[in-house]
């Protein structure tokens, strides 16, 4: 099941409806499938493609650009670690291997359980919290060892489900636009001077008049 | 780009020098021209910049102090001071080589590209010695498959994103792409969809390394072992212009080569990679003649003879020739001349009923690609899918499309792939097209060949918009063309000043027709009445003086037992003509068959003498592309055992019947159709050869014009004279006038002043348009030549509604097909697709019937049985399968002469 | 010297629980700016913008009224894109403000969008950002919901839709033609500038103004109070606050919006109510003072002014509001190596000398933090750096697209230049032995190096 579900195929049709050009729309598709999978699997592609009038070899070259993206089932829980200039100054590295001790892999692999993935990543932005982590990007600050441990069998455990939803969900809550609402698209090519500005132009204008 | 005022030139500074540069013009292309080469990688003149490889990046100084530019991305501007020998620009440079070495194989020694490599010259040129780089290189698996023809090596690739743009940007076949990112970024596919492109071979000769390869060339042979001439496709009538290389007697390659007004260096993968056909096994090295049931193998002196017997025994009226679009120019005259000069037969046709009357594509105002093409014009698609049959026009279309505002109207039976491309595509029944064309004309508003109202007025509306051209041919094998026809006189009628292009496919069909091989016909596009008496006085003695049949009733004649010699000139028509079953009669019929031919064709099978031709590549001569652009092919092998040039078995022919052609040489040839053919005044040997040539020459030398405004068109009718009024016109003086114009445009052209060129052009022929006297004084010619064949059209013949039971047939082309050339060349052959009937999704309900299943179709002809595909593209109430695409022969149900094929579909 | 007594302006909510809720947003003058805005007409509005000199805090520091006047007259559609990649190594401000005050950079986004006629505004986060996105996301909802976004803006004539978009890891894309690029659903490689500025051919070809977080988050307090009392802030040519994260090495670690202009290095890394000086009492070795693209400071840059103009006089720059402070402690030649690995792995792969430059630079110094250096590679690092950017001055001249592949050069050159006996210890080799590339002696002409 990894072309859109009926459900999700509405999804993605509100949100190609957002763009001007519905290509835009390709990398929050992406993410809608990495939502629905865990991962992008190949047919979820193809049919982001039909969706979008492209083909899927585009789909694939923007989708292998960004690190999110991925292409084969990680586990249920993606722990990244960041270890970029600031987290390496305060243990972000002793904080890596840490990890690949507790869970026995190394960054960049995943759990035989399939439960955690584990990666070496650049700056998350946390940096005056380091060392600090993700979980499915939702952030740990100050991780100590100890922390970490904790962190780990909680997860495991399944007590932080409530804060932690599965790998591929982003923000729990998508923009909605009323339909009464909606400004509309501005299309290149039919979307002409915004009214406002015509409006400001014309008043100028009559001032200027006025004053002369 | 292509305005005509002479444009002001930017005056900038490259190394000191102050040179002249085109307004817009790249830095890189301005340095070039004036003699300093920037080296470069992803930069491709036909293609958009993309400033990736770094490697043309040299000191540009804009006001604001020198600064590192890619002189590729940057229009020159006045005051601009390049240097292109900085010590900055070259530390730059020796830089951005040794990065792009750094992981770059050192397999040059087994490397395709090795010798004519880019990378490897600047390496040489500039580069540094051996690598500063310790470290593990990028690895990837070695070359991957990306298609059935090309093999794709990502160790070597160094990312100039040009196969990607090509494939995107001209090609329009997104299915390569860049992915992943940075240092892993590489060039593939998606998964389970290769780069199945008719047009994936110029990735491979664009690719700056040799990161591509094609699989019909790869590990063939080394550059320095190729040696290569200069010639022109005649795969289809694109006339693509192609760089022939060769070693050891062997054709191994072609190129793509870049002429202006035809395909910007690009070919098409038929045409590219056909020539494995040239070398066949297959080819025949020697005449054949007919013992009993089978053909044994004979000297020329037998077989010619033999044949010879066959033509002098047969009352010239029951004596026919079909075929010529393989021949050069030269060939399709000495073949003309003995036909109807010597024998006097005019049951000559060079098409096979696939085709349109010879009037029509003679007669009509012609257009060149370029005018087609022109920015902001309208053109209106009367014909096949020009992706399927002219591929490469569809890529010049595509760019017009795309780049410079060009609308396409489109008129078919089915959609196809320049459906994409439309603005608007009318989906009409089979046969339709005078009653479309005709409500077009009146303003659409009312209903016409299944077209509604409103899309009809809509397509009316677009063609107010600006020049149109009319892309003329047929979209349909199972109708007799008559629509298409009616829809073009009736075109014509209306707006004198539209011009035509044609889309007939066969390599040089036009050649063929030009030099009369066509009822009706004689050289140089003049008609039996109006040019008998100059070819009788031109010494052609037998010269028929009435009408002859085409090859349809040519067919049907020897059907009837009304022919006793058939002589087939590289034409088969039990492969190749529409109506199989009169094929197959006819070629039983006939007495005396007689085939020249490269191949023992299914209809060479048949034939009583089988006489051996040297084909492409194996001769010298000219061809005429589908503009009526005349350009030369060239001889680079020799012809398989003792294989002849077409001309010299016509001459031979006409020794044995006793006349002498007087040909003795193909240049010898084509100086007599200088001289005797009234379309081709002018074109001499010399003017051909001279370099202003290069890019070909349009006959007549005076049709390179813009479209003339209606009231000129009388006067600028000098291209086709219809009337005494126009004789003066029309005669050499003229014409040589127009030559000198045409030459001085192609030589300033040349010099790439385009421009400029255009300017000459149009001076000169705006002379020729008032019919002032040409600064050359006329060469005094007498008597006159003939006036030229104008088409003026009949009546629209409405095809008669389809009974509710039938469905109307739709018999389209593809690309690869049953033909010689693609049967012959083993990486093609594998590329024809298995033959369906298409069915719009509401008539499978309607027959109850489901997809994939095998239907039976029923026509008056014939019946046979197909797979049924659901396919919304084909309109309700049509059957659409392919032509020549496999058995069951579709041909069985096309009975040539009736207007449409109308079929049952049932469940088989 | 001085640690100024100025108001925050873009923090003031995050002492709020209830910061990024609308509620609390409306109940601390909330949507006030919006209204004066719609009061004015849009040149006017832009006035006040120029007037305030909000210099742009996405790193490039280009003013934004001036920005905003780059659009050529005449041409439609115009479109808003808001930066929120933020991804620059150290750099931790975007987020905070996405995440506590959504409303307030929702609220700057319309104010640009009237000034500059965009009808449709894209706000662009960061792909590892789910809580801002979220919160984006519920701000924007209640904001329609409340009639300030939209079709109709509070009765005016004023319509706009404003667009949630979200990124997928990629620290390019930050880039702004990148960004667009993403936004047109493509691979985020930069296009050429020019042509290609946003503001000229930008999104789709249009004319497209690209602002920061932070730049936007300006403008309801700019319209509510003035652009001259935002511009009475500061020094020189940088006006108003500016946040600044202060990480690394230091007692308390966090991010301050602190008076631009005045305020110095000194007083952010050792006053008591920012950094607090160095943990356990060790001393300052390094510090980057604007986000890892930018070249080092040492002690004798403390004193300096948090002023664009003085900062990129000292041959470095402000960038995007990120100092890492190194102590004592630091190995100057593994944190080089860090800062390097992450320009290598973040190479959008466009230009040559950046795709293969950056990895090569990284193979070198991983090789050397392995053990394996040799006395040459200190020579060969730099004359890398200078085929990726000629001369390795300040500001770097480039053979690429972007600054991208330049700025990799920022942390080997300040690393060599100023702790060369710590590669020595790593290389072998001598101080004598002058690095030389293009001619140029860097070890005995230092001033020719970036950042000192
Ligand atoms: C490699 C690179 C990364 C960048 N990353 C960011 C970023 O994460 N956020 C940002 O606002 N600007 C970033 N920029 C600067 C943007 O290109 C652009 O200047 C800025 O968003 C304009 O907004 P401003 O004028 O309000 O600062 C980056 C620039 C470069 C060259
Ligand atoms: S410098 Fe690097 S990141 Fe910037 S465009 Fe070039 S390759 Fe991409
Ligand atoms: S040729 Fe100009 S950058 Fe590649």
């Amino acid at each position: 099941m990894a072309r859109f579900s009926e459900v999700n195929l509405k999804t993605a049709g509100e949100i190609i409806s957002r763009y001007p050009r519905p290509k835009s729309a390709l990398i929050p598709l992406l993410h809608l499938a990495q939502e629905q999978d865990g991962y992008v699997a190949d047919d979820a592609m193809e049919h982001i493609a039909e969706l979008l009038g492209v083909t899927p070899a585009e789909v694939l070259g923007t989708c292998s650009f960004y690190e999110m993206f991925k292409r084969e089932p990680v586990g249920d829980y993606l722990v990244n670690v960041c270890t970029n200039i600031a987290c390496m100054l305060l243990g972000g590295e002793e904080l890596l291997h840490h990890l690949e001790g507790k869970l026995g892999i190394k960054a960049g692999s995943t759990t035989s359980d399939g439960k955690f993935t584990l990666e070496d990543v650049e700056c998350i932005a946390a940096c005056t919290e380091a060392p600090c982590l993700q979980v499915n990007y939702r952030y740990h600050y100050k991780v100590t060892p100890d922390g970490a441990d904790a962190l780990i069998d909680d997860l495991r455990a399944g007590r932080r489900a409530h804060e932690v939803p599965k790998h591929g969900t982003l923000a729990r809550i998508r923009q909605q636009i009323p339909a009464d609402k909606r400004a509309g698209n501005a299309v290149p090519g039919e979307a002409g001077e915004p009214v406002w500005i015509t409006r400001a132009n014309a008043a100028a204008a009559t001032a200027e008049g006025g004053a002369g | 780009m292509s305005d005509t005022q002479a444009p002001e030139t930017v005056v900038l500074t490259v190394n000191g020098k102050q040179i002249e540069a085109k307004p817009g013009e790249l830095v890189i292309d301005a340095a070039e021209r004036n003699g300093t080469y920037i080296p470069r990688f992803c930069y491709h003149p036909r293609m958009e910049p993309v400033g990736m490889c770094r490697m043309c990046i040299v000191e540009i100084d804009t006001g604001r102090g020198p600064a590192l530019q890619p002189a590729c991305m940057i229009p020159v501007a006045p005051d601009m001071v390049v240097d292109t020998e900085s010590e900055v620009t070259k530390k730059a440079q020796d830089g951005v080589l040794e990065f792009l070495l750094i992981n770059h194989p050192l397999d040059c020694p087994v490397c395709d590209k090795g010798g004519e490599c880019p990378l490897q010259d600047q390496t040489m040129s500039y580069g540094p010695g051996e690598s500063r780089m310790v470290e593990e290189k990028r690895h990837y698996a070695k070359p991957i498959p990306i298609s059935d023809l090309v093999a794709l090596d990502r160790e070597r690739c160094i990312l100039c994103d040009r196969c990607t743009r090509f494939a995107k940007d001209v090609a329009g076949d997104t299915l390569i792409h860049f992915q992943d990112r940075g240092n892993q970024t590489q060039v593939n596919t998606f998964p389970d969809h290769p780069f199945a492109s008719y047009f994936s071979g110029n990735t491979v000769q664009i690719c700056p390394v040799g990161a591509l390869t094609a699989s019909p060339y790869r590990f063939k042979a080394r550059p320095w072992d190729l040696d290569q001439v200069e010639s022109t496709c005649t795969t289809c009538s694109v006339g693509c212009r192609t760089l022939v290389q060769s070693s050891r007697n062997e054709v191994l390659r072609y190129q793509g080569v870049d002429v202006d007004p035809v395909n910007w260096g690009w070919l098409c993968d038929k045409g590219r990679f056909d020539f494995q056909a040239v070398n066949s096994e297959d080819r025949l090295g020697a005449p054949l003649v007919r013992n009993g049931a089978s053909l044994a193998p004979a000297g020329w002196g037998p077989a010619l003879t033999k044949a010879a017997a066959a033509l002098r025994e047969a009352d010239p009226d029951r004596i026919a020739v079909l075929g010529g679009a393989r021949l050069t120019n030269e060939s399709a005259y000495a073949w003309a001349k003995l036909a109807k000069g010597v024998i006097g037969t005019d049951h000559v046709d060079a098409q096979l009923g696939d085709g349109l009357p010879a009037e029509v594509v003679l007669g009509l105002p012609r257009a060149t690609i370029d005018q087609a093409c022109a920015p902001g014009g309208t053109v209106l698609l009367l014909g096949p899918d020009l992706k399927e049959e002219l591929p490469v026009l569809f890529l010049r279309l595509r760019h017009a499309v795309t780049h410079d505002k060009v609308a396409v109207v489109e008129l078919a039976p089915r959609r196809s792939a320049v459906s994409d491309l439309a603005t608007t595509t009318l989906l009409h029944r089979p046969g339709a097209e005078g009653e479309v064309v005709a409500a077009l004309l009146a303003g659409g508003g009312r209903e016409a060949g299944g077209i509604e109202p409103d899309a009809l007025a809509a397509a009316a509306a677009l063609l107010e918009r600006g020049p149109v051209t009319v892309v003329l041919g047929r979209s349909n094998l199972a109708d007799t063309g008559a629509g298409v026809v009616a829809a073009a006189a009736a075109i014509h009628e209306a707006h004198p000043e539209v011009r035509f292009l044609s889309a007939l496919r066969r390599g040089n069909v036009h050649g063929a027709l030009d030099m009369g091989l066509a009822p009706g016909l004689l050289p140089g596009r003049t008609t039996l009445d109006d040019g008998g008496q100059w070819f009788r006085d031109a010494g052609w003695a037998n010269v028929p003086r009435t009408r002859g049949l085409d090859a349809s009733g040519i067919l049907a004649a020897a059907a009837g037992g009304k022919v006793d010699v058939l002589v087939l000139v590289g034409a088969d028509p039990l492969a190749d003509f529409p109506d199989t079953g009169l094929a197959t009669r006819a070629l039983a019929g006939a007495r005396t068959v007689i085939a020249v031919d490269l191949f023992l064709t299914p209809s060479a099978q048949q034939a009583d003498v089988v006489l051996a031709a040297a084909g492409y590549a194996e001769v010298d001569g000219t061809t005429t592309n589908l503009e009526g652009r005349v350009s030369t092919v060239t001889r680079k092998i020799t012809p398989p055992g003792t294989a002849r040039a077409d001309w010299m078995i016509a001459a031979e022919l006409a020794r044995l019947l006793g006349a002498d052609l007087g040909l003795a040489s193909a240049e010898e040839i084509l100086a007599e159709i200088e001289a005797t053919a009234p379309s081709h005044a002018g074109l001499t040997p010399e003017l051909l050869r001279s370099h202003a040539a290069r890019d070909g020459v349009l006959v007549p030398l005076s049709v390179d014009e813009p479209a003339p405004a209606p009231e000129e068109v009388s006067s600028t009718e000098g291209a086709a004279p219809s009337g005494p009024a126009q004789e003066g016109e029309s005669d050499s003086g003229v014409t040589e006038g127009a030559a000198e114009a045409a030459v001085a445009a192609e030589a300033a052209d040349d010099s790439g002043d385009r421009q400029a060129a255009e300017a000459d052009a149009t001076t000169a022929q705006a002379a020729d348009a008032v019919g002032d006297a040409p600064e050359e004084p006329a060469a005094p010619t007498a008597p006159t030549r003939p006036v030229l064949v104008t088409f003026s059209g009949g009546a629209s013949t409405a095809a008669p509604a389809p009974d509710a039971y039938s469905l109307r047939l739709v018999a389209t082309r593809k690309l690869y097909d049953l033909g010689t050339a693609v049967q012959h060349s083993p990486s093609l052959a594998g590329l024809v697709t298995e033959n369906a009937v298409h069915l719009h999704p509401h008539d499978f309900d309607r027959l109850g019937i489901d997809a994939g299943a095998t239907v039976t179709l029923t026509a008056a002809a014939g019946s046979i049985q197909l797979p049924a595909v659901p396919d919304a593209h084909v309109p309700r109430g049509s059957a659409a399968v392919l032509a020549f695409q496999g058995s069951p022969a579709v041909g069985q149900l096309i009975s040539a002469g009736t207007a449409v094929t109308d079929v049952r579909v049932e469940r088989s | 010297m001085a640690v100024t007594d100025a108001a925050p302006i873009i923090t003031t909510r995050f002492g709020h629980d209830d910061g990024h809720t609308i509620e609390r947003y409306l109940a601390t003058g909330g949507y006030e700016g919006l209204k004066a805005a719609l009061a004015k007409s849009p040149t006017a509005v832009g006035e006040e913008v120029k007037a305030a000199s909000l210099l742009g805090r996405g790193g490039a520091g280009f003013p934004a009224g001036t920005k905003w006047g780059f659009c050529p007259p005449g041409v439609w559609p115009r479109y808003l894109v808001v930066n929120g990649d933020e991804s620059e190594p150290g750099t931790y401000k975007d987020r905070l403000l996405m995440e506590r005050d959504p409303h307030q950079l929702i609220e700057g986004v319309l104010i640009a969008c009237y000034a500059i006629g965009a009808a449709q505004a894209f706000l662009y986060v960061r792909g590892e950002m789910a809580l801002a996105q979220e919160r984006i996301a519920q701000a924007l909802n209640d904001a329609y919901a409340a009639g300030y976004i939209g079709k109709g803006i509070l009765g005016s004539d004023f319509s706009v839709d404003v667009v949630l978009h979200w990124g997928a890891g990629a620290y390019i894309v930050g880039e702004e033609t990148a960004l667009i690029e993403s936004l047109e659903g493509n691979r985020g490689m930069p296009r050429l500038k020019p042509p290609y500025f946003p503001a000229a051919k930008g999104l789709y070809m249009q004319p497209t103004v690209v602002n920061n977080v932070e730049t936007l988050s300006n403008l309801p307090w700019i319209m509510n109070n003035g652009g001259t009392r935002f511009a009475e802030l500061g020094a020189e040519t940088s006006r108003g606050t500016r946040m600044f994260a202060v990480s690394g090495h230091v007692k308390n670690p966090g991010v301050y919006e602190v008076e631009f202009g005045v305020t110095t290095f000194r007083d952010l890394i050792f006053a008591p109510v920012y950094g607090g000086g160095m943990r356990d009492g060790n001393s300052l070795k390094a510090f980057i003072p604007g986000g890892a693209s930018a070249p080092w400071f040492y002690e004798e840059h403390l004193d300096l002014p948090l002023e664009a103009g003085a900062v990129g006089k000292a041959g470095s720059m402000l960038g995007s509001g990120a100092i890492v402070v190194m102590d004592d402690t630091t190995d100057a030649v593994k944190a080089a190596w860090r800062v390097v690995r992450f320009f290598a792995r973040e190479s959008c792969g466009k230009c040559t000398p950046c795709r293969e430059g950056t990895t090569w630079l990284e193979k070198i110094m991983r090789r050397i933090v392995d053990g394996q250096g040799r006395p040459e590679d200190v020579g060969l690092l730099l004359d890398v750096c200078d085929n990726i950017s000629p001369g390795i001055a300040w500001p770097p001249k480039q053979t690429t697209i972007c600054p991208l592949g330049p700025s990799a050069v920022s942390p080997i050159a300040s690393a060599i230049v100023r702790f060369q006996d710590e590669f020595i210890a790593y290389c072998g080799g001598t101080a004598e032995s002058p690095v030389a590339i293009n001619g140029k002696a860097y070890i005995a002409k230092p001033s020719e190096v970036a950042g000192v």
